[in-house]
């Protein structure tokens, strides 16, 4: 089929709705009745309940009922959490605490009002009496025998040990000319969608079905989980994902809240609203990383890497969220990174501690990964005093090795990593910048340049690998005019799929991306999806849109030749219309077949009325994307802050169906990333208290913080699927964050500094700058 | 405590409690939704509307002070079904993605041309200090602001709410 519109850079099909505000998310639903939700939260991280006095609140004008934990302990069944890691400790939590609290900000009572400051009111009229029990935030201190227990019916704070070893590390490290280590802190990070989160739920007549509208990534795994927890059928439910606005991970997820509006909604016979705050926000939607990695390398002589061992220590929270304990473990699938390491050891605790969840964040336990390994690369490198580039280099597997078995247990579908690098490095003119560097150097300032080559695991995933299916959904209906529907599993909340699969769609089937209608989030209208995230929704769900289109074709072929008088073998897509192959010049208009497909008085034998179309891919396995960053920092004298005064990528996402959309994720990717490297983190003190519970605390990063970014692409198909693609929505997160952590260390290398832990604030460095000698 | 709040042109009058913030008034008593709330504390700037010309975080605004103000939210933008240049531009530009903080970036920026006819890139990232977007990376936010001057210098238009 030709490409008329696959790789062009179309504007987007959703945006004049949202520019012109007229779009719907969550808290845009109103509704005759409609009661609001408010939450009373724990102001302690560790405590017993003692009493909970909801007299007053009940008294309260305009409230209709206030519950606490033994009401939903009764009545509704758990927060649900996946994944199985042998001998795990699974902490079990009801809607709202029982007897205990395990975090600042965790549940106790919801009330529910006639409005939102009445109920905000009467949840502050709630009285609890709490006694205290000793916390522990630090998950160090949680792992040593005597430290605070959060669960009296677990022996210690461990929830589990994972890991693996391949290859012989003990005869690598044995063999090793040089060998380095470091420790590597991924703090904790909170996602921060710009719309918070937040839930309505109401039965709607006739017959009562209970219909949920959540900001969520995930619909349909919403309403299996919520039907379970509220106790009703899931034929008797919808979930709906109206406009959503981001989620980072953070919205895929089941929630208590969510489960207390749909149980609200029942038992008050209302429609119920529940809209997160900020500080609730920070407070209780998951947190993401919070990873302790103690690394070795080794190495010969040239640089050629013979082993590795990790110790990780993963901080999971307090409780499991839906993948709490999974996420930290695919940091050991991708330890080795981009190269050839041929013996890797991993070992990781899982530890419970007094704070939030941990679990999905952008990237989710492969950002930990990269950072790991581009870091000690870097170590590695100063130590060997090879060029960073150099020792990259010299440890990439060839393109002619894919697919390539890595030691992380997992196989490489395809990639050029030399060829990304070599092209970062001459857009960043590198070699220039290395001269400028020695340059500045001399005159007492400090510049660094930092480098990552990346690679990550994407397309999630295959079934096999995933703990509620890998596969996706797609429907396509060409409907009597011609135009076509497309239904997908898939459920983007900003990546724009409504344009891209239209894009896909107008190209197979000849029409145009105006002639094609992509709906998701719906779970009433779509088949049984899993969802968007893990750079899925194109690779995994557009492909499933693409084979349903295939099945359709061959149906418009077999009735256009039955027209024709020729056979379906001789008949392909041409714009607009079905031509014979030859060159004879006989066609049919496409309409004219579709609408054979439902007049139906002249099909073909066999072949069934209509044209619709319901594919499930299961992918074989997952896509790795690549590419390498580089990264210019300069740090001022006076403050210490380091300046990113270039950026460059080069990222390698397969075949791009849209560059503007592959652009814009790469962007904001980026951001996100440079941000966990210089200014982002979530700080409780040692009493488990939350230092940053508001975005005046919680330091976002802003438009002036960056210069404009340098973007290019290599293009390496994924075998993986029909489309080639392999995802770009982690890319820029993964790829950033150890190339300006490795930019800020090259700065300070002539201060003898190896390493420096992120956030890297202006005050550590201004710290190092002020109270060394620089060599 | 009786009000008269203008919006897009229209007057609204309502009994209010004094507490209603003026984000709540827009949003829920004037049914105008584009308006959204990131953060109630001033930081993200999604909520930013124009009250008689100045941009403002109306999450931070009690209804009660903007009594007798003309206040233009994003609803207010397009007119006869134009999208107002800044609207095209975001499109165009891809400055955004999910969407939830472009009507306060849009504001925001409206307010940056009204002072500033062709603002350089550092400029119109300082004026967009006060407004936070967690998708785009920011960088396609100065491309569309920086083609909106552009068209508005070309085909100057009245100022919106006008």
């Amino acid at each position: 089929m030709t490409q008329r519109y696959v790789g062009q850079a179309l504007k987007r099909k959703e945006d004049p709705r949202l520019v012109s505000g007229t779009s719907s998310y969550v808290d845009d639903i109103s509704m005759p009745g409609m009661l609001h939700m408010a939450i009373t939260r724990s102001i302690h991280a560790h405590a017993r309940i003692k009493r909970i006095d909801i007299s007053k609140a009940q008294r309260l004008p305009g409230v209709h009922a206030v519950i606490t934990g033994e009401e939903v302990a009764a009545n509704c069944g758990p927060v649900p959490s996946a994944g199985e890691i042998p001998n795990m400790k699974r902490p079990q939590r009801y809607l709202l605490a029982v007897s205990k609290v395990r975090f600042v900000g965790e549940p106790i009572a919801a009330v529910v009002a006639a409005d939102k400051y009445i109920a905000r009111d009467a949840a502050d009229f709630i009285e609890i009496e709490y006694e205290p029990l000793p916390a522990v935030v630090n998950p160090e201190k949680a792992m040593q025998p005597g430290s605070p227990r959060l669960y009296d019916e677990f022996s210690d704070n461990v929830s589990y040990h994972f890991g693996f070893e391949s290859g012989n590390t003990e005869e690598a490290f044995k063999s090793a000319n040089v060998v380095v280590k470091e420790r590597f802190i991924n703090q904790r990070l909170a996602p921060i969608a710009m719309e918070t989160r937040g839930a309505v739920a109401t039965l709607q007549m006739p017959d009562n079905e209970l219909v949920i509208w959540s900001s969520t990534q995930i619909p349909h795994l919403l309403r299996t989980q919520l039907a379970l927890m509220v106790r009703v059928p899931e034929n008797r439910m919808r979930v709906i994902a109206p406009e959503v606005g981001g989620g980072f991970g953070s919205k895929l997820n089941v929630y208590a809240e969510e489960g207390l509006v749909a149980y609200l909604a029942k038992k008050t016979g209302h429609p119920v609203k529940w809209i997160e705050s900020r500080r609730e926000n920070i407070a209780a939607t998951i947190h993401g990383r919070d990873q302790i990695d103690d690394v070795e390398l080794a190495l010969k002589k040239d640089g050629t890497i013979l082993g590795m061992r990790v110790k990780s220590i993963a901080d999971l929270g307090a409780y499991f969220q839906l993948l709490t304990p999974i996420i930290p473990t695919l940091t050991g699938l991708l330890a080795p990174g981009a190269y050839k390491v041929p013996a890797l050891k991993f070992d990781q605790v899982g530890v419970l501690t007094n704070k939030m969840a941990t679990d999905a964040y952008r990237g989710a336990g492969r950002p930990e990964a990269t950072y790991l390994i581009e870091r000690i690369m870097d170590v590695a490198a100063q130590k060997l005093k090879l060029d960073p580039a150099e020792l990259r280099r010299r440890n990439f597997p060839r393109p002619n090795e894919f697919p390539y078995k890595t030691s992380g247990g997992v196989i490489y579908d395809s990639a050029d990593y030399e060829k990304a690098l070599d092209r970062a490095l001459e857009l960043a003119d590198y070699k220039g910048l290395r001269l400028k560097q020695a340059e500045l150097w001399k005159q007492g300032k400090y510049m660094g340049i930092g480098l990552s080559s990346y690679v990550e695991i994407c397309a999630m995933g295959p079934s096999t690998a995933m703990p509620a299916g890998g596969w996706e959904s797609g429907t396509v209906r060409i409907e009597p005019s011609g135009k076509v529907t497309v239904l997908t599993g898939a459920s983007p909340h900003g990546q724009g799929q409504e344009t891209s699969f239209a894009q896909i769609a107008a190209d197979e089937l000849g029409i145009t991306p105006d002639d094609v209608v992509v709906i998701h989030g719906d779970t009433a209208r779509i088949p049984y999806g899993i969802g968007t995230f893990g750079s899925r929704a194109t690779a995994v769900g557009g492909t499933a849109m693409f084979l349903a289109i295939q099945d359709l074709k061959e149906k418009m072929k077999k009735i256009a030749a039955h027209l024709l008088e020729t056979t379906p073998d001789k008949m392909e897509f041409s714009p607009g219309k079905l031509v014979v192959k030859g060159g004879s010049g006989r066609s049919i208009n496409y309409t004219e077949v579709v609408g054979a497909a439902y007049m139906a008085r002249n099909l073909p034998p066999g072949v069934e009325p209509g044209l619709e179309a319901t594919r499930f891919f299961e992918p074989s396995n997952f896509t790795f994307p690549f590419g390498t960053h580089v990264c210019v920092v300069e740090l001022d004298w006076e403050t210490g802050e380091p300046k990113i005064t270039k950026y460059v990528a080069v990222d390698d996402c397969g075949n791009v169906i849209n560059p503007l959309l592959v652009e814009g994720q790469v962007h904001g990717g980026i951001v996100q990333g440079v941000a966990q490297a210089l200014h982002e983190e979530v700080v409780y003190d040692e009493n488990g208290q939350l230092l940053t519970g508001s975005l005046m605390d919680y330091a976002l990063p802003r438009a002036h913080d960056f210069p404009e970014f340098e973007l290019d692409r290599t293009v390496t198909p994924s075998p993986v699927n029909p489309l080639g693609v392999k995802g770009v929505g982690e890319a820029g997160t993964i790829g950033s964050t150890p190339a300006v952590v490795n930019a800020v260390v090259d700065a300070l290398a002539p201060f003898g500094v190896t390493h420096i832990d992120m956030p890297v604030r202006s005050e550590k460095v201004w710290k190092i700058l002020k109270g060394r000698k620089a060599s | 405590m009786h009000v008269k709040i203008r919006i897009n042109g229209k007057p609204y009058e309502k009994d209010i409690d004094p507490r209603l913030l003026l984000t709540h008034f827009i949003r829920d008593l004037a049914g105008l939704t584009g308006t959204h709330i990131g953060c109630e504390t001033s930081i993200c700037g999604a909520c930013t509307v124009l009250a008689n010309g100045l941009a403002v975080k109306s999450c931070t605004m009690f209804a009660v002070q903007a009594d007798g103000v003309d206040v233009v939210t994003i609803e207010g933008m397009a007119r006869d079904g134009q999208l107002h240049p800044l609207q095209e531009s975001f499109w165009e530009e891809h400055g955004l993605q999910c969407g939830y903080c472009t009507p306060g970036m849009i504001m925001c920026a409206h307010q940056l041309l009204a002072r500033n006819t062709a603002p350089t890139d550092t400029e119109i990232r300082d004026a967009l200090g006060g407004n936070l977007c967690r998708c785009t990376g920011y960088q396609n936010i100065v491309a569309a602001v920086r083609s909106a001057a552009g068209k508005l210098k070309r085909e100057p238009r009245i100022a919106a709410g006008d």
